[in-house]
């Protein structure tokens, strides 16, 4: 865990610090209407993206393929040549649950992101892809405010969950409704039930004196068990652990820990999931297994991926978000952005000049 | 997902070259001097900590007598027949090791974790970790001497008996303990910060990325995960309260167990006794004891004890490492019918 030497946030001056603004509240779930151009919806990050046309390609009817403006045959694609994109558009119209700001994320007195702003919605998949060190991780821990744990992280604008300030929110409150999937699995050396277990045991928040009192009285192991067998179901792995619960976390395979912690991500029923590159430790056969897991899992959470993988990215997202030296670039439909990038930098970067 | 997979065959080759050891014909001399030397100074500690073994061995089974275990000693007596055995010394030992360790180990533990979890303020955390190392290298009669003056004070008086002028004689098991506490500490928070500056960083933010909070990450998570380094330091700890003999010397000081009335247990633990290294301090050939032998055979019963705690701190780190695997390959082949375990009934 990375501790700075910094003595504190007293000393720190934030370079660019845009104010904090607050937005309308609006409680309802904002639904983006196929066909009507969701300008409100629209990023704020570039003019003129064509967000709205975005959606419409997404939410539309037929295949988003058919629906790029370019009409680029997929085959065309470096992606496509490798495996078939497994994208077909979202049963339900995506609804907005998180939204970036002007989001800038500094570390002491260095900002890793600068004024970013970006809407996040169920019912479909975001991609952030750029070059180490452009930000993509720092973006993603800010969601559920894990950037807080280093002690020198500073922040400016407005991250929102259903339209609520994400700091105002208790922070293990939020972080049960955001959660997160790691780079490296990171099953805890436990069972396997208990790995699930342990994010379903909800946290005593209350009178400690009485909190005391009730621990004894925790939750049974066969309370638990439908809802850990619903989140390895869900997960994709109770067919091959169904046999044996119990076995220690560790002794699986690295694709199969990476999906028990998707399980133990999607046990307390989140919001939002958040995946910082999940495969990259993983063979192709596990990755595969994995994406399409996430396809099926937009349907019913908001998804965020940091990956270094364009291919990946191509396959599984309906939006991508370029990222370069902690700025958005471009952010745009992911057929759209990968065949007819508006911006130099995005154009070279995906075709591989730097990165 | 682990295929079983054909085992490879060798290459079809008519000789397989292996390198040969390195020869030092070749080294300068001074090189040379010195790879014999440490090969020399290896084998003499192996020498001298077999010899020790031996020695102890061949001496302590020849003077080991079973009442020795069921009899008290006498203070006093010189005649060899009549000194009794070192019952209460054992007793003793325990007692003392208990309290230590009961102490020690919640009181080690937190201070670990809380000097890695928390740390914060960073000053207080280094004033934390260099009083410790300065408790670590305060010698033991030192503390046993602030001990006997600390709970002297009458504050202290229920800790131990007291004169029949009223005054708190400051010498009990309960002090013993306590003082031996300090002195395994440092054991115990060293063993624990290791093991948990050595988990991965991840499963701390796993944790955190489900909504726990640093408590419970520590209590569900971190502590079931590092037990067996937590269980180390603890024997380590226990090792070294077992063979003090400065504390006991001055905190506790009769050989047999007296107590200081009151209610049966109560009572022994605000009395005084003494422990297997007391017992060999008084009957040492210096000592004032007249029967060396009987040293003889508690030293040997000590050094197995200490022995066994040693076994059990290599077992337990080893655990789930590929070495002991090898350790239990060992068993196994000793014991083919039971898996390995020499208690195991044939199956």
């Amino acid at each position: 865990m990375e501790r700075g030497t910094a003595m504190g946030r007293g000393a720190m001056k934030p370079t660019p610090p845009p104010p904090v603004r607050r937005i309308a509240v609006d409680r309802r779930p904002r639904v983006v209407q196929p066909g009507v151009p969701a300008t409100s919806d629209a990023p704020i990050g570039e003019p003129g993206n064509g967000a709205g046309a975005a959606v419409d390609g997404i939410a539309g009817p037929g295949t988003a393929i058919a629906e790029r403006p370019g009409g680029v045959s997929a085959a065309g694609t470096p992606a496509a040549a490798a495996r078939r994109r497994i994208v077909r558009p979202s049963s339900s119209p995506p609804v907005e649950r998180m939204r970036l700001e002007s989001v800038s994320l500094a570390y002491g007195e260095r900002w890793v992101v600068r004024n970013v702003s970006l809407p996040v919605r169920r019912g479909e998949v975001l991609a952030l892809i750029g070059a180490s060190g452009s930000g993509k991780t720092t973006l993603l821990r800010s969601l559920n405010r894990l950037t807080e744990i280093t002690a020198n992280a500073g922040r400016a604008g407005l991250i929102t969950l259903d339209d609520e300030e994400i700091h105002t929110i208790e922070v293990n409150a939020l972080r049960r409704r955001v959660t997160m999937v790691f780079q490296q699995p990171n099953p805890f050396p436990m069972s396997i039930f208990e790995n699930v277990a342990y994010a379903l045991r909800e946290q005593v928040r209350e009178n400690p004196a009485r909190a005391l009192l009730r621990s004894r009285r925790r939750l049974r192991r066969s309370q638990l068990e439908p809802a850990v067998r619903e989140a390895l179901h869900r997960a994709g792995l109770l067919d091959e652990v169904a046999d044996d619960l119990h076995r220690p976390a560790l002794s699986l395979s690295g694709g199969q820990q990476q999906r028990l912690c998707i399980a133990r991500a999607l046990a307390a029923d989140p919001e939002v999931l958040l995946l910082d590159e999940p495969c990259s430790a993983l063979d192709p056969i596990s990755t595969a297994v994995i994406e399409d897991l996430i396809v099926e899992l937009r349907e019913s959470v908001a998804i965020v991926i940091v990956t270094h993988n364009l291919q990946q990215a191509q396959r599984v997202a309906d939006h991508v978000a370029f990222m370069h030296l902690g700025e958005l670039i471009e952010y745009g439909l992911a057929e759209q952005l990968f065949t007819e990038p508006r911006q130099q930098r995005t154009r070279e970067y995906i075709s591989g000049a730097f990165g | 997902m682990t295929a079983a997979e054909p085992a490879l065959q060798p290459p079809p080759v008519a000789a397989i070259v292996r390198p040969r050891r390195e020869s030092t014909s070749s080294w300068p001399l001074v090189d040379r001097l010195a790879y014999w030397l440490c090969w020399a100074v290896g084998i003499g500690l192996c020498v001298v900590a077999v010899g020790i073994v031996l020695f102890m061995f061949i001496k302590g089974i020849s003077a080991l007598r079973p009442n020795l275990f069921v009899e008290s000693p006498s203070q006093g007596v010189l005649q060899e027949k009549h000194s009794g055995g070192f019952l209460d010394p054992l007793i003793g030992t325990f007692i003392v090791t208990a309290i230590g360790i009961a102490i020690a180990l919640p009181v080690g533990v937190g201070i670990a974790v809380w000097l890695v979890e928390y740390g914060r303020p960073r000053w207080l955390m280094r004033t934390v970790e260099s009083a410790i190392e300065m408790i670590a290298g305060i010698p033991s009669i030192v503390l046993a001497l602030f001990g006997l003056l600390l709970f002297a004070r009458s504050f202290f008086g229920l800790l131990s008996g007291s004169t029949s002028a009223g005054e708190v004689l400051g010498q009990s098991f309960f002090n013993a303990g306590i003082v031996m506490s300090v002195l395994a500490l440092p054991l115990i928070v060293v063993a624990t910060r290791e093991a948990l500056l050595q988990l991965p960083a991840r499963t701390r933010e796993a944790s955190f990325a489900l909504g726990k909070t640093r408590a419970t990450t520590v209590r569900r998570v971190l502590l079931p995960s590092i037990r067996p380094g937590v269980a180390s330091g603890a024997v380590l700890g226990m090792g070294r309260i077992i063979g003090d003999t400065a504390i006991i010397l001055i905190l506790l000081g009769t050989l047999k167990l007296e107590g200081a009335g009151g209610a049966p247990l109560l009572s022994t633990l605000r009395g005084t006794g003494s422990t297997l290294t007391y017992y060999i301090y008084y009957y040492a050939p210096t000592g004032d004891g007249n029967s060396p032998k009987k040293a003889y055979a508690a030293g040997f019963v000590l050094l197995m004890i200490v022995l066994g705690l040693n076994a059990l701190v290599t077992r337990l780190t080893l655990r789930g490492s590929g070495e002991r695997a090898a350790v239990r390959g060992i068993f196994v082949r000793a014991w083919p019918w039971s898996g390995g375990r020499p208690w195991g009934g044939g199956r």
